[in-house]
């Protein structure tokens, strides 16, 4: 098996690129893009673990892929929540760049 | 018949390099329905990478999933709030460096960890046919974050509906 | 095992290599003589009118975020149905509460009416 700080390092990039992507956008939607790249890098830490690391109870054999099915599932909640945000902004403010969208700051 | 170490190692670097590179598209680009594809190239390339460690159901659903609906969803968001980002800005905000800086120092940071850290890693036999198992623990062992999943989703359509409608 | 998919790993490394190549040799060896006509969005179709760039209706993001949400439950449905005779009554009542739950968003968004188009 390929060691296990090969897949560790891939998602500790793809989690450093999204959040890149997180902080220096400007669009609304981008800065949505970069947070579901930041989920994903967690996922493959998860299965990751669960492949090479045994867990303590035999009940909770599969426990990485379980939280990476709920990760997905939160995600996919966020996305659509997120979005339907983005587009509620979008139609009152005529914008998705969060640098126009600071009624609320200071 | 185990797999050949050196399929897996091809295996990893490839879907590794396909996501990687669909990330940077994903940050970099400034046309958002090419960003939206360097996202949806990244999942399949992690889809992938879910393949070479042998969680298929978890590769199957994030193909479904991601690639199949929340990049749909994405893509309906650029088309939806499309025409506005025509004036010349730049796809960065003024803080991009700073940014550049604290992901680096970040990446640095769980680069050590990942690298510098004893993980008890075992070989280990993924035992056949995952998915009985994968129900047998939803029902039994993780009963209660099944159950709070559907609330979650019952919030999430109510929501997302209560926010998008007129 | 891995190994089983080494097909379509194969399967990627063909459909790449053969983009390139014919994207790569059609741009060196083709001859480029451009004309009104040639470089118009459908030749010999209807002409184009309005702008592609015009924003859609909110109708399709709300029929998305309708399938995601659905497409989610597939996902855990998935592994109760292989193991569906086995868990038997408790089983079907765990499902049972999960279906019930995400019947009241259904009979919501129903009767906000979130399946009518117009």
């Amino acid at each position: 098996m390929i060691p296990l700080p090969f897949y560790l390092t891939l998602a500790a990039a793809l989690f450093c690129i999204g959040l890149y992507g997180a902080l220096a956008r400007r669009n609304a939607i981008a800065i949505l893009m970069g947070i579901e790249l930041m989920l994903n890098a967690v996922n493959i830490n998860l299965i990751a673990f669960w492949r090479y690391v045994k867990p303590a109870a035999p009940t909770m054999d599969l426990a990485g892929q379980i939280f990476a099915l709920f990760v997905i599932t939160l995600a996919a909640a966020e996305a659509a929540i997120g979005i339907a945000l983005i587009i509620a902004i979008y139609r009152s403010r005529d914008t998705v760049n969060v640098e126009e969208v600071d009624l609320m700051k200071w | 018949m185990s797999t050949p170490l050196v399929l897996t190692y091809v295996g990893f670097f490839v879907m590794a390099a396909i996501t990687l590179g669909g990330a940077l598209m994903a940050v970099s680009a400034r046309n958002l329905i090419r960003a939206a594809l360097g996202l949806i190239i990244a999942l399949i390339g992690i889809a992938g990478i879910y393949f070479v460690l042998e969680a298929e159901f978890v590769a199957v659903v994030q193909i479904l999933v991601y690639v199949g609906a929340i990049s749909i969803l994405i893509l309906f968001a650029v088309m939806l709030t499309r025409g506005l980002m025509k004036r010349d800005l730049p796809a960065q905000n003024a803080q991009w460096i700073a940014a550049a800086f604290i992901s680096l120092a970040m990446f640095a940071a769980l680069l050590y960890v990942a690298l510098s850290t004893n993980w008890r890693a075992v070989e280990t036999q993924v035992a056949g046919d995952l998915i009985p198992k994968l129900g047998t623990e939803l029902m039994t062992t993780y009963l209660l974050p099944f159950e709070a999943v559907s609330l979650l989703l019952l919030a999430a359509l109510v929501g997302a509906i209560v926010i998008a409608r007129e | 095992m891995p190994v089983d998919y080494l097909p379509i790993l194969v399967m990627i490394a063909i459909v790449t290599a053969f983009a390139v190549i014919a994207l790569t040799l059609s741009a060196m060896t083709g001859p480029r003589r451009p004309n009104p006509t040639k470089l118009s969005p459908y030749e010999s179709g209807m002409p184009p009118f309005g702008s592609a760039r015009r924003r859609f209706s909110i109708k399709y993001y709300l029929t998305a975020v309708l399938f995601i949400l659905f497409d989610i439950e597939i996902i855990f449905f998935y592994p109760w149905a292989v193991l569906f005779r086995d868990l038997g009554w408790f089983g079907l009542s765990a499902m049972g509460t999960f279906m019930l739950v995400l019947l009241i968003g259904y009979v919501y968004v129903w009767r906000k009416g979130g399946f009518e188009w117009d």
